[in-house]
């Protein structure tokens, strides 16, 4: 308020009843116009379509030994991996507590699971009940997103010193359980969550 | 307070002059009837919404789309469906249940065909006719208008459509000749519509037991359409009882302050 | 702005600033020391109003454009997506769809003070042409969103509002196609209407800035009419008018959340709620409740371009109405017969709204007997309209013989018991 309102003793020792009532008057003004933000914030996050969307499924029946599909899961690019023998053996023989990520990333268990392989193939997806499936295919099959975890670009497969993926924008090197090894990028590639709806058809989300 | 009063002369009378502007078209007035959620405060009633939902499915479906809905609609907040122990409604069985029934035509796939499969709450609900001309040619020219929001493209909503339920069976008036393909019913404006008559008293059963007459199913089915058109009813109204209920205080303490600022002067 | 500035910067910072910007002395002298008149009333509350209500347009077209989708296959499903999807979308399109009504029905009342207080006369005559020109800007903004949504009132209100400009001799068949981009309304005039639709509330914003220049440098008009004489005559516009503005735009607000909350299909029409089809014209075509007194008068001449331009000379004649009015006082308070003339122009107004809403055929209610239907009451209507500011408001001038003013707006606030009774002020 300016000063030509002001009276004389209005901010002696207690506030008085002018004052208080222009407290009351701003602060609720503050209360309101932070609860009128929330809406038109809200309303750039993802609509309740884009989120119903959000899942995608793959047919694994197909997919040969050694061979890789990429699929896209809310929008973005995933890669499906039927690994050889060998390449789970290399991936089961790290040591875990080398890793520069230690953690699995795997939305199918809980945070925090130390990244064994085991933690990061589709052992840990859900099976749908009545459905069978070798715990072997389980195994060998590896889903994990596409993005690296540096800047988000697509990693080559096949590339790199762990003969996985390659990201080629700055040069991250994953191992064949899609973990971060050498190269700027921070994390491991995450495990999106995956059930065994048949034995053919894995579903993402 | 004199303000208020001219506001609000103004605003009736504004609103009068866009009452006046329907009566295009001779069609009887249609039945006053209270519904569930008439009142300011009030909500839908699930049990009816749910049973609408049911006579829509198995009357209705066959000839009108529900366009703008998605089958998991029916389980978010507010929806038929909702249980609060499933926010996504993705997750709800009951909506997973309902999607499964249908078949739905997807793809492409691998080899770019088309293939079916049943729903998923993503879905939308299934068209009855592949486009329009397929929808005319099948009612004798007539096109079964999609009903996701119809209660809110009719001049007086909720309660058209169950008193046009409910309207067949009289007789018409002199002079009205009823064609071919035609059926009389007063609240159809000009009063010939294409839709034969779709309820009769015991046409379906009721989960719940109650019983299905005519009435009973217009008014249910009516419910159900009246939550598809406006399915953020509830929380509006909701919302709105806090938001006022702020302005108004708000609109108290500006007062004070406005009275506190200008005790000192004469004015 | 008027008289000198009385902003002192205080700290280092602000003084700095001051010699580089003075952005800071700008906003004080407009909304914090600006002398305003002490006797303004409730009426003079709807320009802050006002302003509240281009603000809530802006932010929330600004959302909904982030959603809809300009083209004529998706329109219509991406507004049903933001009803029903989009988080808080039914919310933020009941507002902006309220608010447009809102907007008008806060306008009008901005536009009815100014001609009853003669806000219109010397020095403020740009004041109000300017005025005038955010009003067109409007109505062209409030035509151009009505469109977007793509219903059956969309596309039809779409085909008779460019159609108008079809009753053109020779220019006006080219127009109409190269408004169109097409040879009827379609997919290019649903994407240039949502270009220019966002583009014209910042116009507007644009012109309520040299508005709001306007009407500081000669200062407030008052209730009396009469100018400021001294700074007995004024208070500062903060703290005194900014609370009493505040209390004014919250209660009209409580109006406003009103119909967002408990009626927002109240001001609109279902058929919109029908997907535009070039194959079916709706039983009655009706303009949005504000232009319906424009759209009376369109439809009182039997000619088509007849209508056409006596409906664009109802805007027309504001320009010159500064010109037109030729009492030398101001404020219809002390003009007698003004004032009554001002009434019956107010009823005019709503009538010819009236008249636009219903059927031309259709009797009067009350009047039908007597064979008055809504078309010769739109006639009637038009012709006062045009009248009251074309015959009656030049002749009073001369006529009319005033009431007797008060001498000052302190003397009208604090009464003049000073003095014994006032000498009649004869018109200057």
């Amino acid at each position: 308020m300016t000063e030509a309102t002001e009276t004389p003793g209005a901010h002696g020792e207690e506030p008085s009843r002018r004052d208080f009532i222009f407290i009351a008057t701003g602060g609720a003004l503050a209360v309101g116009g932070a609860f009128i933000l929330w809406p038109f914030v809200d309303q750039m996050n993802p609509a309740a379509d884009t989120l119903a969307l959000a899942s995608t499924e793959v047919n694994i029946a197909e997919l040969e030994e050694g061979q890789e599909i990429t699929v896209i899961y809310r929008e973005r690019p995933h890669f499906v991996r039927r690994r050889t023998a060998a390449e789970v053996e290399a991936a089961r023989e790290v040591n875990v507590a080398n890793l520069p990520d230690g953690d699995a990333r795997n939305f199918n268990i809980a945070a925090g699971s130390p990244a064994t392989d085991e933690n990061r193939s589709a052992m840990t997806a859900v099976v749908s009940e009545g459905v069978e499936i070798e715990d072997a295919v389980r195994a060998s099959l590896l889903v994990t997103s596409a993005n690296c975890t540096h800047l988000g670009c697509v990693p080559t497969e096949g590339a790199g010193d762990y003969g996985a993926w390659f990201c080629p924008c700055h040069g991250s090197h994953y191992d064949t359980s899609g973990r971060i090894r050498r190269g700027p990028a921070p994390e491991n590639l995450s495990v999106p969550v995956m059930t065994f709806t048949s034995a053919s058809v894995l579903r993402l989300g | 307070m004199r303000l208020i009063r001219t506001l609000f002369i103004a605003a009736t009378g504004a609103l009068a002059a866009v009452g006046l502007a329907t009566a295009a078209g001779e069609y009887r007035t249609p039945e006053d009837y209270r519904f569930s959620f008439d009142g300011p405060f009030s909500s839908f009633d699930r049990g009816a919404v749910q049973r609408g939902f049911y006579v829509f499915n198995q009357v209705c479906a066959a000839c009108h789309s529900l366009e703008h809905l998605s089958i998991r609609h029916l389980g978010q907040p507010g929806g038929p469906f909702h249980d609060p122990e499933y926010p996504n409604p993705n997750d709800n069985p009951v909506v997973r249940a309902i999607a499964a029934e249908y078949i739905v035509e997807d793809g492409p796939d691998d080899y770019g065909d088309m293939f079916e499969r049943p729903g998923r709450p993503a879905d939308g609900f299934p068209q009855p006719y592949a486009n329009e001309a397929q929808g005319r040619a099948a009612n004798n020219g007539a096109y079964p208008p999609d009903l996701s929001i119809i209660t809110r493209a009719r001049h007086y909503g909720a309660p058209y459509i169950r008193s046009l339920m409910m309207g067949y069976g009289e007789e018409p008036p002199e002079g009205v000749t009823v064609g071919e393909g035609l059926y009389y019913n007063p609240y159809f404006p000009g009063g010939l519509i294409a839709m034969p008559p779709q309820l009769q008293d015991g046409l379906l059963t009721y989960n719940d037991g109650t019983e299905a007459t005519v009435e009973q199913m217009a008014t249910d089915v009516t419910e159900f359409l009246a939550w598809a058109s406006d399915p953020h009813m509830e929380q509006r109204k909701q919302l709105g009882l806090m938001v006022l209920a702020y302005l108004v205080i708000l609109c108290g303490l500006l007062f004070f302050t406005y009275r506190q600022v200008w005790s000192k002067v004469k004015h | 702005m008027s008289g000198p500035s009385t902003y002192e910067p205080k700290t280092g910072f602000t003084r700095w600033l001051d010699s580089r910007l003075p952005v800071v002395r700008l906003g004080w002298d407009s909304f914090v020391d600006f002398p305003t008149p002490r006797n303004l009333n409730y009426w003079y509350t709807f320009g802050g109003i006002l302003t509240v209500c281009l603000m809530i347009q802006i932010i929330t077209g600004i959302v909904l454009a982030m959603h809809y989708v300009p083209h004529i296959d998706h329109a219509f499903a991406s507004v049903q997506r933001i009803d029903r999807d989009v988080n808080y979308g039914w919310l933020i399109r009941s507002i902006h769809a309220v608010g447009a009504s809102m907007f008008f029905l806060a306008v009008y009342m901005h536009i009815f003070r100014g001609l009853y207080y003669g806000s219109y006369k010397a020095p403020r005559e740009l004041l109000w042409i300017l005025g005038v020109v955010i009003y067109l800007l409007m109505m062209a903004a409030a035509f151009l969103g009505y469109v977007l949504p793509w219903g059956q009132m969309s596309y039809w209100g779409a085909m008779v509002i460019t159609n108008l400009l079809g009753a053109f001799p020779l220019i006006g068949g080219p127009i109409t196609e190269w408004l169109w981009g097409g040879f009827s309304v379609g997919n290019a005039t649903l994407n240039r209407f949502f270009s220019l639709h966002y583009l014209i509330p910042f116009l507007i914003a644009g012109v309520v800035g040299l508005h709001v220049w306007a009407l500081h440098v000669p200062g407030n008009n008052n209730p009396t009419g009469i100018d400021v004489k001294s700074n007995r005559d004024t208070l500062p516009f903060h703290p005194y008018y900014t609370s009493k503005d505040g209390f004014a735009i919250v209660l009209f607000m409580v109006i406003f959340a009103f119909f967002v909350f408990y009626w927002p299909d109240a001001l609109g029409h279902s058929d919109n709620f029908i997907p535009a089809d070039p194959l079916v014209t709706p039983a009655l075509i009706v303009p949005e409740w504000y232009l319906l007194p424009f759209y009376a008068i369109l439809r009182a001449v039997p000619d088509k371009l007849g209508g056409v331009l006596l409906m664009f000379g109802a805007i027309g004649v504001l320009f010159i109405l500064p010109w037109l009015d030729t009492s030398k006082v101001r404020s219809m308070r002390y003009r007698p017969l003004a004032r009554w003339f001002f009434g019956f122009f107010v009823l005019a107004c709503l009538g010819l709204g009236w008249a636009g809403a219903a059927l031309p055929d259709d009797p009067v209610p009350g009047l039908g007997a007597v064979g008055v239907d809504f078309l010769m009451m739109g006639r009637v209507l038009t012709v006062y309209y045009f009248a009251y500011f074309l015959v009656i408001l030049p002749i009073l001038g001369f006529v009319e013989k005033p009431a007797s003013r008060p001498a000052s707006i302190e003397e009208s606030v604090l009464g003049n018991s000073s003095q014994s009774a006032p000498a009649a002020v004869p018109a200057e």
